[in-house]
């Protein structure tokens, strides 16, 4: 699979680097809850500057597989991880300080949740978890991940104002700059526009594809046209199981090889 | 393996992975927050504890249960003391009683009031007023007792003393009544808008799916209200010493005087020498009183417990 | 359209008297409130002046003021709450923030609402058996504070814990998924959003502790002391136990000056009652999300 991919993406120099180790090695991963699996035995590589894009309907165990490579199980007594999941080689739960690896990941939400503090807190905030305290530093920091995030524009008068107070388009904008602070390696999103209106889905699209040159990009959804349109190679989950993976335009030009993959991309279930 | 070059963000694993100030922070934090959480438990366990130690071996040793529990002889200043109870007891036992007789319907109804049939101001301006009720200390329940209830209660029933079973209950009923308005009403409101939509959509009164749906439906949460008004009865110190008399008296009328366990503590305590049998007779009424209000905090949680279970 | 027949002209006559019935039990429950505070502040107003409320008691507590006792149900309630707040907001945050659903979670919640439950001249007897002697603090206003601050802990717990518990979710979450850890989670987001609701439990314990009187009667209040109290190793006089003796034990008291206490004591109590409910209806008003 990954060895048909590299051959075409290789020459394209911002494209994903299938010639080098997988930054993302997932083997062999189940989630339950309280007993109840949600995802079961799944195996996938993803590669720097790729845009791995993740379908399927609801519960099949998407928002659990990017809560697993967060260890966000810490968090939730009832969430059981089993099998082993590695970033840049190293198994995370090797990690003795989690919370330095989840700084390294940005995750954006389904729903977006400003933080109830000022639009430049809430991008100041992990950073100042990291120590910045020079005003001039974290200026520079929030203007630069507010304008990654299509929304310095919008907001530059009214850094003061509360987060929460923004449109749900700009809120989910605010959550992407406040995941660009966080400097990550790597971008988790989940169902990033289901409560985005159409144009501010089209501009964070238009971001995500220009940072694919910078860091690596999980993305889960709702919506199989956009994995069309962004990922370079798509995986399908259903009831908890990964059904394939594939180049995103194969699986999209019926070359998939599960029937399934196939009807839930012509929307035939979902 | 090591991370490409060009890949600022990539820092290798073992230098990201060192544990940092903020994560002893946090460590330090929940081993805090761990002891302030299971204080509670130390608290009450504590109390156990002390009030035990101070009166168990009086408890064991001197005093005999039988005579604690059928004589109403307290006399513990006499030359030849003796240590009955029983007056006592039944002094808490008719001052609470009595109290239930009135804070129960009105609490039941009050809340009843307020959850079902109170909209908007109205509820708001009771609810206020409830929590103000609750608001007032005993002591100024005792105060109330003796210096308003008792002229009035001898002046209407005709009676030499108003200090009694009557007037102590009567404010106990007042005093008991908000945690019980309270619980209930939560009770009430626990019942799901469904039932009661349901209810109506079938033609029935607001008064009929009170009655058949409302009030079943919520009868573990009634209950457990009623259990705690109780316990707070059964434990009332100030008001119970000021206003019932404190005259041992197995009580054959609401006129008569009698005395609480509670107001024996507080009215002998300060002259009962440390380590003496009275002092130790003491601490036995508060163990008594301790084991007592424990179950019933117990048995109210147990029946709370079988509405979650529902 | 919609004849009323016979039975459900009846059914709605038993639901308006139903109603009346409640309506007239709920008025039995709170008049008595209106009736107790007119008659204090009818009676005992008279007796409230400057001098009553700054100076000390004089001719054995017939003559003179209260201020001993005000100084010293302030100091009660300062230390009182110096001890239970920090314990009391921690143990919110771990019932909150921490603790998992298992068998100490539930005893903790049978604690707590033990430790309000248990009456509380039992609390007094803790008290001194506890902090007066074991401990050997003696019968102090360190004493009689911490056996109140043990008293009154249920309430700043119960009011923080609903605050806390206010706090959407979401945000830890997010705090989380930056790589917050838990403490600087509650630090940054879950206390500062909560602040203003445990300040409304605080106040209420304020109104709680300074008309505690059985708690204090053995550990640290007495009947009169001619000095203001200068350390926690002081007896004090105090409010609530000034009323009690002047109430019962001292004799040729006037009628005015012993209403005029329980007035002031109920006028402290029920004003920070009504802070804390004003507080909360502002807040009401006020949410950020």
């Amino acid at each position: 699979m990954v060895g048909a991919a590299a051959g075409g993406a290789a020459a394209d120099v911002s494209g994903p680097r299938y010639d080098e180790p997988p930054v993302i090695e997932v083997r062999d991963l189940s989630i339950a809850y309280g007993g109840r699996p949600a995802l079961r035995g799944v195996n996938l590589d993803v590669h720097r500057h790729e845009i791995f894009g993740i379908i399927g309907p609801a519960n099949s165990g998407k928002t659990s597989f990017l809560r697993a490579l967060n260890r966000m199980e810490t968090f939730n007594a009832s969430m059981e991880v089993r099998g082993s999941v590695s970033i840049n080689g190293m198994n995370i739960r090797d990690w003795r300080n989690e919370y330095a690896l989840r700084s390294r990941i940005g995750v954006v939400f389904p729903l977006p949740v400003g933080l109830p503090l000022t639009v430049y807190e809430n991008v100041a905030f992990s950073p100042r978890l990291r120590g910045i305290r020079k005003k001039a530093e974290l200026d520079e920091v929030v203007e630069r991940c507010l304008t990654r995030a299509a929304l310095w524009d919008e907001v530059k008068d009214r850094l003061d104002s509360l987060g929460s107070l923004l449109s749900g388009g700009q809120q989910q904008r605010l959550t992407i700059a406040r995941a660009l602070s966080q400097e990550p390696e790597l971008l988790l999103l989940d169902e990033f526009s289901i409560a985005v209106d159409p144009v501010t889905t089209m501009r964070i699209e238009d971001v995500l594809r220009e940072l694919r040159s910078e860091l690596t990009i999980v993305m889960a959804t709702n919506l199989v046209q956009q994995a069309r349109r962004l990922a370079d190679r798509t995986a399908f989950f259903l009831m908890g199981e990964l059904v394939e993976i594939g180049v995103t335009e194969d699986l999209f030009e019926r070359e998939a090889k599960d029937e399934r993959t196939t009807g839930y991309i012509e929307g035939r279930f979902g | 393996m090591t991370p490409p070059a060009d890949s600022a963000a990539a820092a290798t694993p073992g230098a990201m992975d060192r544990r940092d100030a903020a994560w002893y922070a946090d460590r330090i934090a929940q081993a805090l927050i761990f002891v302030g959480g299971v204080s509670a438990i130390v608290f009450i366990a504590g109390i156990f504890v002390f009030v035990t130690r101070e009166g168990l071996d009086f408890a064991l040793g001197p005093l005999g249960l039988r005579e604690f529990f059928t004589s109403i002889a307290w006399r513990p200043t006499s030359n030849t003391p003796t240590y009955g109870a029983l007056a006592l007891i039944a002094g808490t036992a008719s001052v609470t009683g009595f109290a239930m007789l009135l804070s129960v319907p009105l609490s039941l109804g009050a809340a009843l009031f307020i959850a079902e049939f109170a909209r908007g101001k109205t509820r708001e301006t009771l609810k206020i007023l409830v929590e103000m009720l609750a608001a007032i200390p005993s002591v100024v329940w005792g105060f109330v007792g003796m210096s308003i209830m008792n002229p009035l209660i001898i002046r209407v029933f005709d009676v030499p003393v108003g200090l009694t079973v009557l007037n102590a209950g009567l404010i106990l009923g007042l005093m008991a009544a908000p945690i019980m308005t309270t619980i209930a009403e939560d009770a009430l409101k626990a019942v799901p808008d469904t039932y009661r939509e349901a209810a109506e959509a079938l033609g029935a009164t607001r008064w009929e799916v009170v009655v058949k749906v409302v009030i079943p439906a919520s009868r573990n949460g009634l209950l457990a209200a009623v259990l705690l008004g109780v316990g707070r009865g059964f434990g009332e110190t100030m008001a119970v010493l000021m206003a019932s008399g404190h005259a041992i008296n197995l009580p054959t009328s609401p006129f008569d005087s009698v005395r609480a366990l509670t107001a024996t503590i507080a009215a002998e305590l300060g002259d009962a020498p440390v380590g003496s049998d009275h002092y130790g007779s003491l601490f036995t009424l508060g163990i008594l009183l301790f084991v007592v209000t424990f179950l019933i905090n117990l048995a109210a949680d147990v029946v709370v417990r079988g509405i979650g279970r529902k | 359209m919609f004849a009323a027949t016979p039975l459900n002209r009846r059914s709605h006559r038993t639901q308006s008297l139903a109603k009346a019935v409640f309506f007239l039990m709920t008025v039995a429950l709170v008049v008595p409130v209106l009736v107790i505070v007119g008659t204090l502040a009818v009676k005992g107003g008279p007796a409230i002046s400057w001098e009553f409320l700054f100076t000390p008691p004089r001719d054995f507590m017939t003559a003179g003021g209260i201020l001993p006792a005000l100084v010293g149900t302030v100091w009660l309630v300062v230390v009182a709450l110096l001890a239970s707040v920090p314990v009391g907001v921690a143990a919110a945050l771990y019932l909150s923030e921490y603790a998992p659903d298992n068998l100490l979670t539930r005893t903790i919640n049978l604690a707590i609402i033990n430790l309000a439950g248990v009456p509380s001249i039992v609390h007094a007897l803790f008290g001194v058996g506890a902090f007066v002697l074991f401990f050997g603090i003696g019968a102090s206003i360190l004493a009689a504070s911490l056996t109140l601050a043990v008293m009154t802990l249920p309430v700043v717990i119960v009011a923080t814990r609903e605050s806390l518990q206010a706090v959407p979710h979401a945000f830890r979450e997010a705090c989380w998924n930056m790589g917050a850890t838990r403490w600087q989670t509650i630090r940054k987001v879950v206390l500062p959003n909560s602040v203003s609701g445990i300040l409304t439990g605080v106040i209420l314990e304020v109104s709680r502790t300074a008309g505690e009187t059985a708690p204090i009667m053995f550990t640290g209040a007495a009947a009169f002391v001619a000095f203001l109290p200068e350390s926690v190793f002081d007896q004090t006089m105090a409010m609530s136990y000034h009323l009690y003796y002047i109430a019962t034990q001292a004799t040729d008291v006037p009628e005015r000056t012993t209403y005029g206490v329980a007035l002031v004591l109920i006028a402290i109590v029920l004003l920070m009652n009504a802070v804390s409910i004003g507080f909360r209806v502002y807040l009401r008003g006020q949410k950020k999300w």
